[in-house]
């Protein structure tokens, strides 16, 4: 986030979009809609599904699946026609303006209105609403990442921002809600194939030899490796031998999951560590027993850049041990030793290489966390970002167009699939599921689709049917909601039994490398 | 220079901000008012009475809570008036439900009838659950006051079970609307209301449905806010006493939000989780996941030993065999193949240490940069 949550509750108008924030973030919903219903901030909410923050929005605006480069650049032609963007912002701090111009100016409200499927006037509305607000906070999530174009969305939303001048104040900014715990961590300590911690690049070679100073070593390699989503496909093709997986569970959360689970099948050496024996640690050679968070100490970075003590408070169960330890007594069998006393040493030489966590300590957080960049020890930590200035100098508008999803819509898979997380089931379950609570309010997938396709496919709610796209098919039963739009079918991602990856697309967004789960083409039968 | 506002409180001058209230400026003075209703954020109702003061000039003593400060306001919190107030709204309110803690007699019956009675209503044979976690039991403690002067009243409503977390028991309930409040006004999840009238009034949820067929979406707010036994955990209800935990303070390990929370703790078991009130990024508050998700921890199913695929199936085997073997295998692929025929997965769910050394690994010992997790994912 560039802003922090506190900050977000100054907002005078929110524009949440691809983020089902009640569900996925409750606790950081409570803060919009406290501004919303106790101080009568705006909301507007760009969905398709009639999630329960629409119950709050003053502007629900239905978009078709996969365009959100359209309306976006569409409240922009808006914004821009009616004269209503912060003009000295965009003159002092940003460059390109004029190429964004050309670009938004065919994103009529007609135009935009064929593509998106959300009426002009709506747009213009909304496109009003946004700009008016002195602050203007956009939240947004993985509604709006996981596409083809999901970078482009993600830019094109800061170009919106830009545009109006919310970013770098108070109850502003471009805020990604971060779904997992400490997913801002890992990209922060260099869980990337192409950063070491704190975003230094292993293809500059200062940072390189400065990490291998640190480390002791040599010959550091100088190329990006392979994300994620690329290393399954090597792992199938057989250039990839030995896969090392820490703390996931891809085979319930990457797309297609046929095609990974042949692809895992065919390492030479597998090796999962875990605290569970997940759908995945059962394809392993070698399963490492971990800790989980109530058994360790260390830091975990919340997604407005805030690090924060966990705190050991029982002991693990049996032999685990903390993650840090297993790696370390790895990599010292392997002739490079690696050995700390607990996980405050690491955090110190995490400190020392890192710049933007050079300020953080342990005693600096006992009581409240720190947002970084905190360059020193006497920084208070940065909870705004771009400030004075962008990282970069000045902001830059991207020009981006339109493109249609990767799949759409044919004769042979006539219905659209969206998928999602649900409020009581976590990721892939393999916590959620533990619990006989949760499990007695969420217990099993499902399939929401809506009243009017209901009738047309003649299916009654709770009827098991079957759903199937060109890469593989389940069985679940149907839930039939208004929340669904009709034309689109949603199903949450959880369920191993059922599990919806076995049906998602895995095209990826070229830059990202992140796979289109919230468009795919599917056809709709009873089973049998 | 405009004159300040000033505000004498038990003979002391105090400077205060228009609009605050004079409970604030004696919370932010260290000067101690008791409260029960009021609750921080929300708008004050002055429900309890329990934070009455005099105000010189005033007819009848004043709901700190409510109360706006004026300019040159003389306040006393603990006359004799102010004492009798207060001790009269603790009788009140422990003459009526079942308050069965050391401090409750009732009216007509006596103790050991009461008793046995509330035993058989909650079909339990323990104290009160919140005994020593009570606010109007600390209270009633302070003022020296038990619910026998005045006559005994029940509540008509049944304790409700019929979901899997909170357990709603009336006969325990004062009306102070602190849930009401948390629900709306903190959470705004909308899910809870006072209903009906009179001696008859009654927290409903949805028409007065259970919890589980209403809005409510278990963010447990409520039975954090409660300050007596009307809203308790259902799991460890009559189990878990104060006093028999520690609590260790961390950050939940679900979402990105990263809200602080207490693990408490009994015999190396998590047996309760609660928001840490007045601390960023959620000041108290916490969602079903991380308030109740956490029987994962202890669950049986959880990996206890290293273990070694051989013919197709797992068997356990020592830290030293399980670390020899990976080592041993990762030394021949990488002689074999290469460094960047390893990938390495590290993951969203572990601290920043060890993602840290997971990239150390794949860098300096592996040496490949083919380490990734699942952001995209």
């Amino acid at each position: 986030m560039t802003n922090s949550i506190a900050d977000i509750e100054s907002a005078d108008v929110f524009l949440i979009t691809g983020s089902n924030t009640t569900e996925n973030h409750p606790v950081l919903s409570s803060t919009v809609k406290r501004a919303v219903t106790r101080r009568g901030a705006g909301l507007i909410v760009v969905d398709p599904r009639r999630i329960k923050i629409t119950q709050y929005a003053d502007k629900w605006l239905r978009q078709n699946l996969g365009t959100d480069v359209a309306w976006i650049n569409g409240l922009m032609h808006v914004i821009i026609a009616e004269n209503l963007y912060a003009k000295e912002y965009v003159e002092r701090r940003t460059v390109g303006f004029d190429e964004i111009q050309k670009t938004v100016e065919k994103f009529t409200p007609d135009y935009v209105e064929q593509i998106t499927g959300i009426p002009a006037n709506e747009l213009i509305e909304a496109a009003r609403m946004y700009a008016a607000a002195e602050r203007g906070c956009i939240l947004y999530c993985m509604g709006i990442t996981q596409h083809t174009t999901g970078t482009d969305n993600v830019k094109s939303l800061a170009n919106l921002a830009m545009l109006c001048g919310n970013l770098g104040i108070e109850g502003g900014g471009v805020n990604p809600l971060r779904g997992q715990n400490n997913v801002q961590g890992a990209c922060d300590m260099g869980g990337l194939p192409d950063v070491y911690s704190g975003y230094q690049k292993v293809i500059d070679p200062a940072a390189r030899e400065k990490m291998e100073t640190a480390w002791n070593v040599s010959d550091l390699p100088d190329k990006p490796g392979l994300k994620v989503t690329q290393m399954i496909p090597a792992a199938h093709d057989g250039n990839l031998k030995a896969l090392y997986i820490i703390g996931e569970n891809p085979l319930v959360s990457d797309p297609d999951l046929n095609h990974c689970e042949k692809s895992l099948k065919n390492l030479e050496f597998f090796v999962v560590q875990d605290i569970f024996l997940t759908e995945t640690a059962q394809l392993a050679d070698v399963v490492l027993p971990s800790a989980c968070y109530a058994e360790k100490d260390g830091t975990f970075t919340n997604t407005e850049r805030r690090v924060q003590r966990v705190r050991k408070a029982v002991e693990p169960p049996g032999q685990a041990w903390n993650d840090w330890k297993i790696i370390c007594e790895i990599g010292t069998r392997m002739g490079y030793p690696m050995s700390y006393e607990n996980s405050r040493q690491i955090g110190e030489e995490i400190s020392q290489v890192t710049p933007s966590y050079a300020g953080i300590r342990y005693d600096r957080i006992e009581y409240d966390g720190i947002h970084w960049p905190c360059p020193t020890v006497e920084h208070p930590g940065t909870p705004i970002l771009h400030r004075e200035q962008f990282t970069s100098g000045k902001g830059v508008f991207h020009a981006i167009d339109f493109i249609e999803p990767a799949e759409a819509a044919d004769e042979d898979y006539p219905m659209y699939l969206t998928t999602g997380r649900l409020l009581y089931q976590y990721h892939t379950g393999t916590m959620t599921m533990k619990s006989d609570g949760i499990m007695e309010i969420a217990p099993e997938c499902f399939v929401e689709i809506s009243p009017q396709d209901a009738a047309k496919y003649e299916v009654k709610d709770g009827a098991l049917v079957t759903i199937a796209s060109r890469r593989g098919s389940i069985v679940a039963r149907i839930k039939i909601s208004r929340k669904a739009v009709s034309g689109t079918i949603f199903i949450p991602f959880h369920y191993a039994q059922a599990a919806a990856n076995r049906l998602t697309n895995s095209a990826l967004d070229p830059i990202s490398g992140i796979p289109e789960y919230k468009v795919c083409a599917v056809k709709l039968s009873k089973a049998a | 220079m405009a004159e300040q506002n000033m505000i004498v409180i038990n003979g002391n001058e105090f400077v205060f901000e228009p609009g605050e209230t004079i409970l604030e400026i004696a919370q932010r003075n260290n000067i101690d008012i008791p409260t029960l209703c009021h609750l921080k954020g929300a708008t004050a109702t002055g429900a309890c009475r329990i934070c009455v003061v005099e105000v010189e000039g005033a007819r009848s003593l004043v709901a700190s809570c409510a109360a706006p400060a004026a300019k040159n306001m003389v306040v006393r919190t603990g006359s004799a008036n102010v004492i009798k107030a207060r001790r009269m709204v603790l009788q009140l309110l422990l003459s009526s439900g079942n308050h069965n803690c050391a401090v409750c007699g009732s009216g007509g019956t006596n103790w050991t009838e009461f008793q046995l009675h509330v035993h058989q209503m909650d079909n339990s044979e323990e104290l009160c659950p919140v005994w020593g976690d009570c606010r109007l039991q600390e209270l009633a403690f302070r003022y020296q006051v038990t619910g026998e002067k005045f006559e005994a009243t029940q509540t008509p409503y049944p304790i409700e079970t019929a979901n899997p977390f909170i357990v709603r028991d009336f006969s325990r309930c004062i009306q102070c609307g602190r849930c009401v409040q948390a629900c709306n006004e903190i959470q705004v999840n909308q899910a809870i209301h006072f209903g009906y009238r009179g001696a008859a009034t009654k927290i409903i949820a949805a028409g007065d449905r259970p919890y589980i067929n209403s809005d409510c979406v278990f963010c447990g707010e409520c039975l954090q806010v409660c300050p007596v036994g009307a809203l308790v955990e259902k799991e460890g209800r009559y189990s878990v006493r104060p006093w028999e935990n520690k609590k260790v303070r961390t950050t939940c390990s679900y979402c990105g939000v990263g809200c602080q929370l207490y693990l408490h703790v009994k015999d190396n078991t998590v047996v309760k989780i609660s928001g840490v009130q007045d601390v960023a990024p959620n000041y108290g508050s916490l969602c079903v996941k991380g308030r109740f998700g956490y029987d994962f921890i202890h669950s049986p199913e959880r990996l206890a030993s290293p273990l070694i695929k051989e013919n197709g199936k797992f068997r356990e085997a020592s830290w030293e065999e399980a670390l020899d073997l990976v080592a041993k295998r990762f030394d021949e692929i990488k002689a074999d193949h290469g460094p960047d025929s390893f990938g390495v997965l590290t993951s969203a769910r572990v601290t920043n240490e060890e993602n840290y050394i997971a990239q150390k690994f794949a860098r300096a010992v592996l040496k490949t940069n083919n380490i990734d997790h699942c952001a995209r994912l």
